[in-house]
C-alpha cells in the first residue's frame, strides 16, 4: 500500500505524527497542571494559612473549659426556652447536622414551607405566650446552609423577654448581653448586623442569676 | 427597596468598574508576550513547562489545530477526573473513608468541571475525598477557565489578524492564563479567605460537644435495615438523641478562590457559599461576589486593548452592565417584597435597622436580602453558578431573573473567555441585522461579516437553544424525570427547565430542590453540559479562522461604528429579542405562571 501511493501515505503519517505530538502535549500539560494546581498550590495555601491563621484555618473552634464546644461559625440547634433560638434548618436526619449541609429548597408557593412555618410560629408563641409582636421573618425561615450561626438582633431582641424569664434574669440584663454580642455590618457598610447564637448562649451561661423569678402581685 | 439596597448596587458595581481596567490591561500584556515584570518573574517557570510537555511555543496553529487541542485537553481532563472519582476510595488523602464515586455520577461530574459548568449532583462534604477535590476538582476548576480564556483570545486575534492562516497556538494561551493569572490571584485570594475563617487544612472532620442535645425522630429499621411499619403502613419511629456535633474540614480556601475567579461555581460543601466555612463573612461575601465578574469584566478591557481600540470593549462592557444592573435591581426588588403568604401569617418582613426582612427562606442571616440577591443575579449572569442563598425558595419573580440570565446564553459577562466570545456572536448578529436594515454588507471591526460567519453564529445559538427545550421537553415528559422534582405546581417545572437552562449554559447552578442525582439527570445533563460547551467552541473557532483570512476593510462612511451608545442599544435589544422569542413561552409555564398565583 504504501508504496502504491506515496503521497498519500506520507500525508498520513504526517497528521499521526502531528495527532501523537498533540495527545502527548495534552496529557503532559494536564499531569503538570495537576501537580502544580492540585498539589504545590493547595499545599502552599494550606502552609501559609496554618502559620498566620491556624485557629481560622482549621474551623474557628470554640473551647470550654479546654473541651471544643462548637464552630464560632457552625450553628447549634436550641429549643430550651431558656437559650436563644437560631434559625430553622433543613439538614438531615436531624437539624444542624455539620457533616451535611442543606437548605430546604422549599419553593414560595409549597405547602410544605407553609406547614414548617407554622409549626415554628406555634412552638415561638407557645413557649413566651404573653409576647403578642410580630415574630420577624429570619426566626420562621430555614437558612441557606443549614447551619447559620446567626440571626438578626430583631430575633434576638424578639426572644429577650421569654429567655429572661426561663433563666429567672433581668431583661435589661440578657438585653445588654445581646447588645455586646452583636456585630454591626462589615465596617459599616456590608452584610447585615447578625447575633452569634452560639457564643450569645454561651455567655448566658456564663451570667450569674441576680434575681428569682418575679412573683406575680 | 430599601436604601441600604441601592447602596450595595452601587458599591459592588464601582468597584467591579474600578479594577476592570487595570487588571484587562495587565492580561493583554500577557497574551501579547510583552516582556514586563511578571513575565520576567515567572518566565523560567512558563519555559520548563513547555519543555517538559514538548510545546513549541513559537508554532502557529489554525482554527481546526486549535479546536482539536482544545478537544484533546479536555478529554484528557475528562479521562482523569473520571479515573480520580472512581478509585478515590484506595487512594490517600481520604480521612472520612469515602467509597469510590458511582459510574453515573462521576460522569457527570467529570464533564461538568472540565466544560467549566461545575453542576454539582453531590455533597462535597459527603462524596469527594480530600484528593479527588485538590487534584481532580481544583485542577479542572482551574483548567477549564483557561481553556475558555485561551478560545477567546484566538478569537481576538481572528478579529486583529489579516490574511492570516493561523490564530495562535493553544497551549500557550491555556500556560500563560494559568500561570501569569489564574494562580497568582488564587493564591491572594485563598489567603484573604482564610483570614475570614473558609477552612484550609488537612485534617480530619472534628467532633465536638453540642451545648444542648438534640432529640429527634428516626425511622425504626429491623435487622436487615428497612424500615418497620404500622398496620395502617406509616413507618415506626423511635426518638434519638444527638449529644455532638461534626465540624467539616478539608482544603477548602483554595478551591473556593478558584471556583469564584473562574466562572466556575463548583462548591466544597454542599451548599456552596451559603455554608459558613465557604463564605463566613460579609467581607469574605463581598470578595467572592467580586470574584465572579472580575475576569469577565476584565476580559472586555483586554479585548478592546488587544484589538487596538478601547471604545469597542466599552460598548460591550456598557450592554453588559446595562442588563445585568437592570436586573439585580429587579431581583432585589422582588426578594424585598417578602412572599404574601408569610405575611399573611403575621410574620414581620418589614426592612428595618434590626432586620433584613423580607423573603429569608434559603437565605443566611449575615447576607440578608441585597448580598444574597446581587450574589443570584451575578452567579447567572457570568456562568458562575455558585451561590450564597438558594435559588429554589426564591419569590417566583425574583428566581425569574437568574434563570433568564442564564437563557440569554451567558453573555451577561458570562464565563471567563466564554462570555465574551458568546457577546462577540451576538455583536456580529447585530451588525447583520443592522446591514439588513440598511442594505449594506455588515463589517465588524473591520472585518467583513459574510455568509459562514452567519451560519456558524446562528449555530452557537440554535445549539444550545435546542440543548435547553429539547432537555426540558424529556425531563417533563418522562417519569425519570418528572421524579426528581421537590416543589409541585409550576414550580417543579421551573426546577427541571432551570435544570437544563444551566446545564446547556454551563452555568452550574440550580434549583437545587431537584434530586439530580438519579442515573437520569447524570446522564442528560452530563450530555447537555458536554454539547454546551464544544458545539459552541468549534463553531465561535470557525469564525475566528474565518475571520483571520480576510483582509481588513478600512471604514467608510457607510460603515455602522460599534462604539455608540445607538450601538450598545441596538445590541441590547437583540440579545433581549432573542432570549424573549426563546424563553418566554418556558417562563410563563414556571416562574410567570407561579408569579400570578402567590398569594391565593
Amino acid at each position: 500500500m504504501a508504496n502504491l501511493c506515496p503521497l498519500a501515505y506520507k500525508f498520513l503519517v504526517a497528521t499521526e505524527k502531528k495527532m501523537f505530538t498533540m495527545i502527548r502535549n495534552a496529557f503532559m500539560s494536564l499531569i503538570l497542571f495537576t501537580i502544580l494546581a492540585g498539589f504545590v498550590y493547595p499545599l502552599v495555601v494550606t502552609g501559609i494559612a496554618q502559620a498566620i491563621f491556624p485557629s481560622r484555618a482549621n474551623g474557628s473552634i470554640i473551647t470550654r473549659g479546654g473541651k471544643p464546644v462548637g464552630s464560632a461559625l457552625i450553628g447549634q440547634q436550641f429549643e430550651d426556652p431558656g437559650y436563644f433560638w437560631g434559625r430553622l434548618s433543613a439538614t438531615t436526619p436531624y437539624p444542624y447536622n455539620g457533616g451535611s449541609s442543606s437548605g430546604s429548597n422549599l419553593g414560595p408557593n409549597n405547602p410544605e414551607l407553609m406547614k414548617a412555618v407554622q409549626a415554628r410560629i406555634h412552638a415561638v408563641r407557645t413557649a413566651d405566650p404573653d409576647n403578642k409582636a410580630k415574630i420577624p421573618v429570619d426566626l420562621v425561615t430555614a437558612s441557606g446552609s443549614g447551619l447559620d450561626p446567626h440571626i438578626s438582633p430583631a430575633a434576638a431582641e424578639y426572644q429577650v423577654q421569654r429567655v429572661a424569664k426561663a433563666r429567672g434574669l433581668d431583661e435589661t440584663t440578657v438585653r445588654a448581653l445581646v447588645a455586646k454580642e452583636t456585630q454591626g455590618r462589615w465596617l459599616g457598610i456590608l452584610g447585615e448586623p447578625v447575633v452569634n447564637v452560639l457564643k450569645l448562649n454561651i455567655a448566658l451561661e456564663g451570667l450569674p442569676k441576680t434575681k428569682t423569678m418575679r412573683v406575680v402581685p | 427597596m430599601t436604601g441600604n439596597d441601592l447602596f450595595q448596587i452601587v458599591l459592588y458595581f464601582g468597584a467591579l468598574l474600578l479594577l476592570a481596567k487595570p487588571l484587562g490591561i495587565y492580561m493583554a500584556r500577557v497574551y501579547e508576550g510583552e516582556q514586563f515584570l511578571p513575565v520576567r518573574i515567572i518566565g523560567p517557570v512558563e519555559r520548563i513547562f513547555y519543555r517538559l510537555c514538548g510545546i513549541h511555543p513559537d508554532e502557529e496553529m489554525d482554527w481546526k489545530q486549535y479546536a482539536v487541542a482544545v478537544l484533546l485537553f479536555s478529554v484528557a481532563g475528562v479521562l482523569l477526573l473520571y479515573l480520580l472519582q472512581r478509585v478515590q476510595g484506595v487512594l490517600p488523602l481520604n480521612p472520612q473513608k469515602f467509597p469510590a464515586v458511582s459510574p453515573d455520577l462521576a460522569f457527570n461530574t467529570s464533564l461538568s468541571f472540565v466544560t467549566n459548568t461545575n453542576w454539582q449532583d453531590y455533597g462535597g462534604e459527603t462524596t469527594m475525598s480530600y484528593l479527588t477535590q485538590m487534584a481532580g476538582l481544583t485542577v479542572q476548576n482551574f483548567v477549564s477557565a483557561t481553556a475558555g480564556m485561551a478560545v477567546l483570545v484566538a478569537v481576538i486575534r481572528g478579529f486583529k489578524r489579516h490574511s492570516s492562516k493561523t490564530i495562535g497556538n493553544f497551549w500557550v494561551d491555556l500556560t500563560r492564563s494559568a500561570l501569569y493569572i489564574l494562580i497568582p490571584l488564587s493564591l491572594i485570594y485563598s489567603l484573604l479567605l482564610v483570614s475570614q475563617g473558609v477552612v484550609q487544612s488537612f485534617r480530619g472532620y472534628k467532633n465536638v460537644t453540642l451545648t444542648q442535645a438534640i432529640t429527634y425522630n428516626t425511622a425504626k429499621l429491623d435487622e436487615n435495615g428497612n424500615p418497620i411499619k404500622d398496620a395502617i403502613g406509616n413507618p415506626v419511629t423511635e426518638k434519638a438523641e444527638i449529644k455532638g456535633q461534626v465540624i467539616p474540614m478539608g482544603p477548602a480556601a483554595s478551591q473556593i478562590a478558584i471556583k469564584q475567579l473562574g466562572t466556575n461555581g463548583g462548591g466544597f460543601f454542599n451548599v456552596n457559599s451559603a455554608h459558613p466555612f465557604e463564605n463566613p463573612t460579609p467581607f469574605s461575601n463581598f470578595l467572592e461576589v467580586l470574584a465572579i465578574l472580575l475576569i469577565p469584566a476584565a476580559l472586555c478591557a483586554t479585548f478592546g486593548r488587544m484589538i487596538g481600540d478601547m471604545r469597542q470593549g466599552r460598548a460591550l462592557f456598557a450592554a453588559m452592565l446595562l442588563v445585568l444592573v437592570t436586573m439585580t435591581a429587579l431581583c432585589i426588588w422582588s426578594e424585598q417584597h417578602g412572599n404574601p403568604r408569610l405575611a399573611a401569617l403575621g410574620v414581620d418582613q418589614t426592612a428595618s435597622a434590626l432586620q433584613p426582612g423580607g423573603n429569608m427562606e434559603g437565605k443566611e442571616a449575615r447576607f440578608g436580602i441585597a448580598n444574597s440577591a446581587i450574589w443570584a443575579t451575578a452567579t447567572t449572569a457570568a456562568s458562575n453558578g455558585s451561590v450564597n442563598s438558594m435559588h429554589d425558595s426564591f419569590t417566583p419573580l425574583g428566581g425569574l431573573f437568574p434563570m433568564l440570565l442564564i437563557q440569554l446564553g451567558e453573555i451577561i459577562f458570562g464565563g471567563v473567555g466564554s462570555g465574551l466570545y458568546g457577546m462577540l456572536i451576538f455583536a456580529i448578529i447585530t451588525v447583520f441585522v443592522a446591514g439588513l436594515m440598511v442594505g449594506r454588507t455588515p463589517e465588524y471591526l473591520g472585518k467583513k461579516i459574510e455568509m459562514f460567519e452567519m451560519k456558524m453564529a446562528s449555530l452557537v445559538i440554535l445549539i444550545v437553544n435546542a440543548l435547553v427545550k429539547i432537555g426540558t421537553a424529556i425531563g417533563v415528559s418522562t417519569g425519570a424525570g418528572v421524579a426528581g422534582v421537590a416543589n409541585p405546581g409550576p414550580h417543579g417545572f421551573s426546577e427541571i427547565l432551570y435544570a437544563f437552562s444551566s446545564a446547556a449554559n454551563n452555568n452550574g447552578s440550580a434549583f437545587a430542590g431537584l434530586s439530580g442525582n438519579t442515573v437520569f439527570y447524570n446522564t442528560a445533563l452530563g450530555i447537555a453540559m458536554f454539547f454546551g460547551r464544544f458545539w459552541v467552541i468549534i463553531p465561535v473557532l470557525a469564525i475566528a479562522g474565518s475571520l483571520a483570512k480576510k483582509k481588513q476593510v478600512p471604514a467608510s462612511l457607510g460603515t455602522l461604528p460599534t462604539h455608540t451608545p445607538l450601538f450598545v442599544a441596538f445590541l441590547i435589544g437583540v440579545i433581549l429579542i432573542v432570549g424573549a422569542l426563546s424563553f418566554m413561552p418556558g417562563l410563563a409555564l414556571g416562574p410567570i405562571a407561579e408569579q400570578l398565583m402567590a398569594g391565593r
